[in-house]
Parts: C-alpha cells; sequence; structure tokens
C-alpha cells in the first residue's frame, strides 16, 4: 500500500476538509460563510487537480490546457455580473 | 486504410508510459468544454443568488446536509479508488486495478441512490424544479451531474470489461488515465456544488 | 520546390479512387470526411440562398405580396438557422479544415480520425433534428431570444436538440484539430513555421470548443423552461431574459470569429501565392488571429445595448468592443503591404481574395460603428445590421470560402476550374452583392428596421434595387456552382502545384494519395519565399539577424 500513501494523504485530507465546511457551514458568519465554504471548496478542487489529476507531473502545455479555460469562465461569470450588478 | 486510427497513436512499447500527449490534451480539451458547460450554470446561480438572497438562504435550508456530505465522501472516495486504479496499472498490478474499477463503479452507483433518496424526498415534499429559481437550479445542476456521473459509470463498466480481456493493461493504459482524469473532473464540480447548494445556498 | 519530401511521383492511389457507398461512409480519411462536409455545408448554402431570394422577392414591393407575415418570419429564421448553424460555422473550419490542416503540417491524418468521423455523424443527426423541428413552422429568428422563444408553440425544444448535437460536432471537431496541430507537425514545423491558414484554424479552434459549451448550456436551459417549467429566463418566475442574451452572445460572439477567421487564413495563404511576395508581417497575422480570438470573448455584450443591460456594462462592452478592431486592421494592412509591389497574378483565387478584402474593410468598419454604443442606440434593429453582417458574413467569409474553393480545387476533386466561368461569376457575384446589401445601409440609416415582411413605400426605391441585385448575385453564384460542377467532369487534370505554391499540400500529387505523404517532410523553412532570397526572409532568421 505504500505506493499509494500520497493518494490516501490527500483523500484524507479531502475528507477532513469536507468536515470542515460542513461544520463551518453551521456557524453563523455573515457573509463570510461563502467566503468560506468557496475558499475550502477551491482548497479541496485545488488537491484533486494536483495529486489525483497528475498535474503535478504534467508538462507545461497540459497545465496551460487545464488552466487557460478556467480564464475563459472568469470572463463569462465577471462580464454577466457586471451587467446584473450595475443595472 | 487499415490501421488509420493507431498510426500516430500507438501504445508505448515496454514498460509503462503515460498516455500519449494527444489523448491527454484531448481529454484536457475536452474537460475545458465540460467547464465551461457547468460555467453556464455557475454564472446562473451567481446571478440569481444576487438578485435573491432570501430566497436562497430559506429554500437551502430544505437540503439535507448530512445526505449532501455523506454523498461528498463518497464521490471523494470513488475518486480515491479510481486515482489507485490508475496507480495500478502503471505498476501492472491488473488485480489491484480490476478491484479499485469495481469500486468506483459501486460508489457511483450508491451516490446516484442517495441522490434518488434526496430527489423523490422533494417530490413527495411537492418540491419540484418550477417551484422557484433556486429549485430549479437545484434540480438542474444536481441532474445535469447525475447525468456525468451515469454517463461515466457506463464507461467504466466498458473498461472493466476490457480490463478482463486483459485489453487494458501496463503497457495499455491510456483509456483509464483518460477516463480516470473525467471522473475526477466530476468529482470536482460536485465539491463546488455541494456547498453552493447545500452549505450556502 | 521548398520541402525534401516531394512523393508526387508516388504510385500510391490517391484518396478518391475507391468508390462506393460503405468507402465513404466509413471513411476515416480526414480529405474525404471533409468533402462530406464541403458538400453537406454547401447544400445548405444554396438551400438558404433559395430562401434569401424568396424574402428578397417578398420585399420588392412594401405592400402584402406572395406570402403571410407569419410565413416570412418562418422563411427568414429558416435562412438565419441554416446559414449561421449548418453553412456559415462549419463551413470552412469542417470542410476545408479537415481537408488541409494535415496537408498543410505534414501529416497523414487528424490526431483522433474515428472522433472525426463521429463529428461528421453528430452533424448529421443535428441537421435532421434541426430540419425535423422544422416541421412546426419556426418564426423566433435565428437567435431564439426568450421569453417569446420559451412560449411560442413551434418546435423549439426539438430545435435545441438539433442545434445541441451541430454544436458538439462543432467542439469535437475543434478538439481534433487543437490537439492535431499541437502533436501532428511534421519534423522541423516549428510555430513559425506553420502556415498562417493553421494559426487561423487554430485559434478558431480555441474559439469553438470554449463558446460552444456556453450555447449548449443555453439551449439545455431553455429546453428545460419549455419542458419543465423552470423560470430561469422568464421574468413572471423571478427569472431573467437578459440572461439568456448574455449566454446566447457569449456563444454567438465569439463565434463570428469562428466564421471569419477561417477565411482571414484562406485569404493570407492566397495573397503571398499570387501576389509572388513573401507575406508581410507573419508574426503580426499570426498573433493577431490569437488576439482577435481572445478579445473575442470580451465584447459580447455589445449586441444587448439596448436591450435593457446596465449603462455601466454598456459601456464597458463598447470599449472593449474597439479593439477587435485593431487585430483586424493589422491583418489588413499586412496583406496590403504583402500585394505592394508584389507581381500579381489576377486568377480567380486572388480575385476572390481581393474582393474579401474590399468587402471586409467596409463590413469591418460599418461595426465600429454599431460598437460605438451612442450610434448603436440609433442604428440597433435597423437594415444598418442587416447589411453589416452579410458585408462580414458573406462580404468575408463567403468570399474567403470562395477564394479557397478556387485555390484548392485542383487539389480536392484533380481537376483545373474554368478560369474563364470563375471570372463571369466574379463579376456578377461581386457587383450583385454589393448592389443587395449596400442600399441596406442607407435603409438603415433612413430608419427601416430589420424582419419588416412589409414596410412604408418611402423605402421602396432602394429595396427594389436590393432585389434587383439578389438576381444578379443569384445568377453570379448558380454560374459558380456549373462551373463547379462541369470541371468535375471537364475539367482538364490539374498538375500537383498549378499556382507554384510553396506550402506542403502542393508538393504532393493531386489529389493527393490516400496516406497523403509517402515519407513525412522534415521543414527547414517557413513556406512564403515567393520571388526572393529565401534565407533572407525565413521567419526563423528573420528574428536571429
Amino acid at each position: 500500500m505504500a505506493a499509494y500513501k500520497t493518494y490516501i494523504f490527500v483523500w484524507v485530507s479531502l475528507l477532513v476538509l469536507t468536515v470542515v465546511t460542513v461544520l463551518v457551514s453551521y456557524v453563523n458568519l455573515g457573509l463570510w460563510n461563502a467566503g468560506a465554504a468557496l475558499t475550502i471548496a477551491s482548497v479541496k478542487a485545488g488537491l484533486v487537480a494536483y495529486y489525483f489529476m497528475h498535474l503535478r507531473h504534467e508538462t507545461k502545455l497540459v497545465v496551460a490546457f487545464a488552466i487557460f479555460p478556467l480564464l475563459v469562465l472568469a470572463l463569462i461569470l465577471f462580464g454577466t455580473l457586471i451587467d446584473v450588478y450595475t443595472r | 486504410m487499415a490501421s488509420t486510427t493507431d498510426k500516430h497513436n500507438e501504445a508505448p512499447s515496454g514498460a509503462h508510459k503515460e498516455a500519449p500527449v494527444s489523448a491527454r490534451l484531448g481529454i484536457w480539451t475536452f474537460l475545458a468544454t465540460e467547464l465551461l458547460l457547468f460555467g453556464g450554470l455557475f454564472t446562473a446561480y451567481a446571478q440569481f443568488r444576487g438578485m435573491y438572497p432570501e430566497l436562497f438562504h430559506l429554500q437551502h435550508l430544505k437540503l439535507s446536509r448530512p445526505l449532501g456530505a455523506l454523498n461528498t465522501v463518497v464521490l471523494l472516495t470513488s475518486s480515491l479508488t479510481m486515482a489507485v486504479a490508475i496507480g495500478a496499472v502503471r505498476r501492472a498490478r491488473q488485480k489491484t486495478m480490476n478491484l479499485c474499477l469495481m469500486l468506483t463503479l459501486a460508489l457511483a452507483g450508491v451516490f446516484l441512490v442517495i441522490k434518488y433518496i434526496e430527489w423523490s424526498h422533494d417530490f413527495a415534499e411537492g418540491i419540484f424544479p418550477k417551484t422557484n429559481i433556486f429549485w430549479g437550479l437545484y434540480f438542474v445542476m444536481t441532474g445535469l451531474h447525475g447525468l456525468h456521473v451515469v454517463g461515466g459509470m457506463a464507461v467504466l463498466a466498458a473498461l472493466i470489461v476490457l480490463a478482463r480481456k486483459d485489453r487494458i493493461n501496463a503497457e495499455h493504459s491510456a483509456p483509464v488515465e483518460v477516463f480516470g482524469l473525467y471522473w475526477h473532473f466530476v468529482d470536482l464540480i460536485w465539491i463546488y456544488l455541494f456547498p453552493l447548494l447545500y452549505l450556502i445556498g | 520546390m521548398s520541402n525534401e519530401a516531394v512523393a508526387a511521383h508516388a504510385h500510391h492511389e490517391d484518396y478518391l479512387a475507391h468508390k462506393g457507398f460503405r468507402s465513404w461512409a466509413l471513411t476515416l480519411d480526414h480529405k474525404r470526411i471533409g468533402v462530406m462536409y464541403l458538400f453537406t455545408t454547401l447544400f445548405f448554402f444554396l438551400t438558404g440562398g433559395v430562401l434569401a431570394l424568396l424574402l428578397r422577392l417578398k420585399l420588392l414591393t412594401p405592400g402584402p405580396a406572395l406570402f403571410t407575415d407569419h410565413t416570412y418570419n418562418v422563411l427568414f429564421t429558416m435562412h438565419g438557422v441554416m446559414m449561421i448553424f449548418l453553412f456559415i460555422i462549419p463551413a470552412i473550419p469542417s470542410s476545408l479544415g479537415n481537408f488541409f490542416i494535415p496537408l498543410l503540417i505534414g501529416a497523414r491524418d487528424v490526431a483522433f480520425p474515428r472522433l472525426n468521423l463521429l463529428s461528421y455523424y453528430v452533424f448529421l443527426a443535428g441537421i435532421v433534428v434541426t430540419i425535423g423541428s422544422l416541421v412546426s413552422p419556426m418564426d423566433t429568428g435565428w437567435t431564439f431570444y426568450t421569453p417569446y422563444s420559451a412560449r411560442t408553440g413551434a418546435a423549439i425544444t426539438t430545435l435545441t436538440l438539433g442545434l445541441f448535437l451541430v454544436g458538439m460536432s462543432s467542439v469535437l471537431t475543434g478538439l481534433n484539430f487543437i490537439v492535431t496541430i499541437h502533436t501532428l507537425r511534421a519534423p522541423g514545423m516549428s510555430w513559425y513555421r506553420m502556415p498562417l491558414f493553421i494559426w487561423a484554424m487554430y485559434a478558431t479552434s480555441v474559439i469553438q470548443v470554449l463558446s460552444t459549451p456556453v450555447i449548449a448550456i443555453t439551449l439545455l436551459l431553455l429546453a428545460a423552461e419549455r419542458l419543465f417549467g423552470v423560470g430561469f429566463f422568464d421574468p413572471a418566475k423571478g427569472g431573467d431574459p437578459l440572461l439568456f442574451q448574455h449566454f446566447f452572445w457569449f456563444y454567438s460572439h465569439p463565434v463570428v470569429y469562428v466564421m471569419i477567421l477561417p477565411a482571414m487564413g484562406i485569404i493570407s495563404e492566397v495573397i503571398p501565392v499570387f501576389a509572388r511576395k513573401p507575406i508581410f508581417g507573419y508574426r503580426a497575422i499570426a498573433y493577431s488571429a490569437l488576439a482577435i480570438a481572445f478579445i473575442g470573448f470580451l465584447v459580447w455584450g455589445h449586441h444587448m445595448f439596448v436591450s435593457g443591460m446596465s449603462t455601466t456594462a454598456g459601456v464597458i462592452f463598447s470599449f472593449l468592443t474597439f479593439f477587435v478592431a485593431v487585430p483586424t486592421g493589422v491583418k489588413i494592412f499586412n496583406w496590403i503591404a504583402t500585394l505592394y509591389r508584389g507581381s500579381i497574378a489576377l486568377d480567380s483565387p486572388m480575385l476572390w481574395a481581393l474582393a474579401f478584402i474590399f468587402l471586409f474593410i467596409i463590413g469591418g468598419l460599418t461595426g465600429l460603428f454599431l460598437g460605438a454604443l451612442a450610434v448603436d442606440v440609433h442604428v440597433h434593429d435597423t437594415y444598418f445590421l442587416v447589411a453589416h453582417f452579410h458585408y462580414t458574413m458573406m462580404g468575408g467569409t463567403v468570399m474567403g470560402l470562395f477564394a479557397g474553393l478556387h485555390y484548392w480545387y485542383p487539389k480536392i476533386s484533380g481537376k483545373m476550374l474554368n478560369e474563364r466561368l470563375a471570372k463571369i461569376a466574379w463579376c456578377l457575384i461581386v457587383p450583385g452583392f454589393n448592389i443587395t446589401f449596400f442600399p441596406m445601409f442607407i435603409l438603415g440609416v433612413q430608419g427601416m428596421p430589420r424582419r419588416w415582411a412589409e414596410y412604408p413605400e418611402k423605402y421602396q426605391g432602394l429595396n427594389t434595387l436590393a432585389t434587383v441585385g439578389s438576381w444578379i448575385l443569384a445568377a453570379g453564384i448558380i454560374i459558380m456552382f456549373v462551373n463547379f460542377w462541369r470541371s468535375l467532369h471537364r475539367g482538364a487534370t490539374a498538375p500537383a502545384n498549378p499556382w507554384q505554391g510553396n506550402t506542403l499540400e502542393w508538393q504532393i500529387s493531386s489529389p493527393p494519395p490516400e496516406e497523403n505523404f509517402e515519407v513525412i517532410p522534415t521543414i527547414h523553412e517557413w513556406p512564403y519565399n515567393y520571388g526572393t532570397d529565401r534565407r533572407a526572409h525565413d521567419g526563423e532568421h528573420h528574428r536571429q539577424a
């Protein structure tokens, strides 16, 4: 099992983060609830992408292929929200 | 014309190598399209949550956080088994891989069963997609994600059959590697859906 | 020839040698798949063209004539849907792109040949469903805006499924091209030795892959709205019709560059060959393709200036819109600089390329009028807009397609076109096009709204002129297609390199052998060394010097 130690460690971290995010959600932090939940989700997503999806061993090109779409996603989010919040 | 398909993508000979770069670029490009597909939903979510914060807050309390958390654990675990399956095939441990693929399939099944329980509970309460915008988003987001799980299960089943026939092994592991990336991506989407819908509403 | 592998004399069978339905229907050959796309898309070009002629015929006179207003709505919706989704978006990428990307980069096929065939069949399935949805007449226009599209009795749900499939095909093709260009370039073909058509197709594919999913989710949401009564876009249910427009244009605006970039790629290939000069500003043209693709994602809001979007967003989008003109202008200047003091040969591909530059300048500059927030408030939804996008789409993309078809016809078919017929067609189409669409600029400024089946009498003069123009245009297109058809049988046998081009496709026989290259060539220089000392103008050396 030693060979899969990293994976298991990542998995345990993910579970811990899940528990944390659920517990935090029961505490009323006002606006910070959303921020905390999304931050934890992003850490989890980062762990999955970096370890499970092997981005840590990937070539720069593949990493670029993984990152660029996020930029485009940001464009549609911000472009739409700029309109909605200034209407 | 016989072997046009494999002309450029010959399986690496001898010991294991990673899936060919074309396959990796291909699946990451595909995942980019999936990201933007869900991206539209995230945008809609952001807009409507901004427009109706009280509605979202009140409605999301009706969702079961324990069940959502449990499903998160199930899906995260299936990601682990998938990652181990790939680690196993790279080390030519066929049995471990087979076992892990089947575990992944089973966990995906569990995920869907829990989802089914949640949905039927909602329907019994008289909650439908048209009830209001929160539930519209909830059903469309989890429904589309669920469809991705179903599609993933179909491919997984095919992979298990191929693995039985020894068509997938250390020399020819690209299908599992590529599928693994898809499966982790489905997990990634859920990692965001869970807090957005169940925790912060 | 510039490259070492000249396989023209090989005794291998050309890709058209095998006959029979199965050999086409199950082919994995990118060339055959490209030809199938070409036939399919051109069929819809002609069908959509006939619809356009009917619309123009109705507009010949101001009053009721010919058919009802509802029929008019249905016909222009069909015209729009066919031309946009079934012709102009897939036309150049899927047909000429499929055929020539592997040839131009020195590969034997695309990266995923089976996926390529699959995407053709997904496209066909999409066409069948889309056409099937027209059984209950569609009257929403090709943009099917909510909330009307969520309520109309037409088979919008079926249409969305059809377009979803067409979009999926487009994504798969784009994905295939991206990976192909990254992984299958011949040895020695660095990025700066790639033909500019490849740069254009790369940028195109990126847009296809990243924007199409957004329209896919929009269509799914629209379907959910119609089937399950979800209220995303329906204000009565708390939804927001503008969200639909944001999504729709987040796709549909970048996609206008899916239409135009491949055409620009073709023009960049044709101009240096027929001006016998190295392309001017290679890197500027290459980067401007990527810049257009990227900026294209930032400007969708300019379609929504008057639809209730916030003024702040309007100002931002208007400002960003002007930036698209920069890389576009860069391309135009570079083409013209390439022409300057070239020894220009006015063969038919060059004539089409020149028509492209001329018409696209008009289309592009009028786009700036529309992109300016204040002016757009005045001319939005008038014939000014109709004229603008026909100048870019037909004057741009279609002229580029024609340039490509005339340029590559010998390579695809192995026959030469009749040059005289080609020129007669050109002499009808270019003036015919201008007579049809230029009056619409004036009509628009005078205030005639688009999509009207009937109009006040004061607009009749220019409308009649436009309709007469459409007949001249149609006559030219008929002659062109007769030429295409006739030359298949009666055309002279094409030599391997009729235009003395340097790109790789001209170094193999016409039509190409089934496996393209007997030996994969090794590339030592860029392909644009026309009429000068080669080394001085090699892209790489030039930089290092």
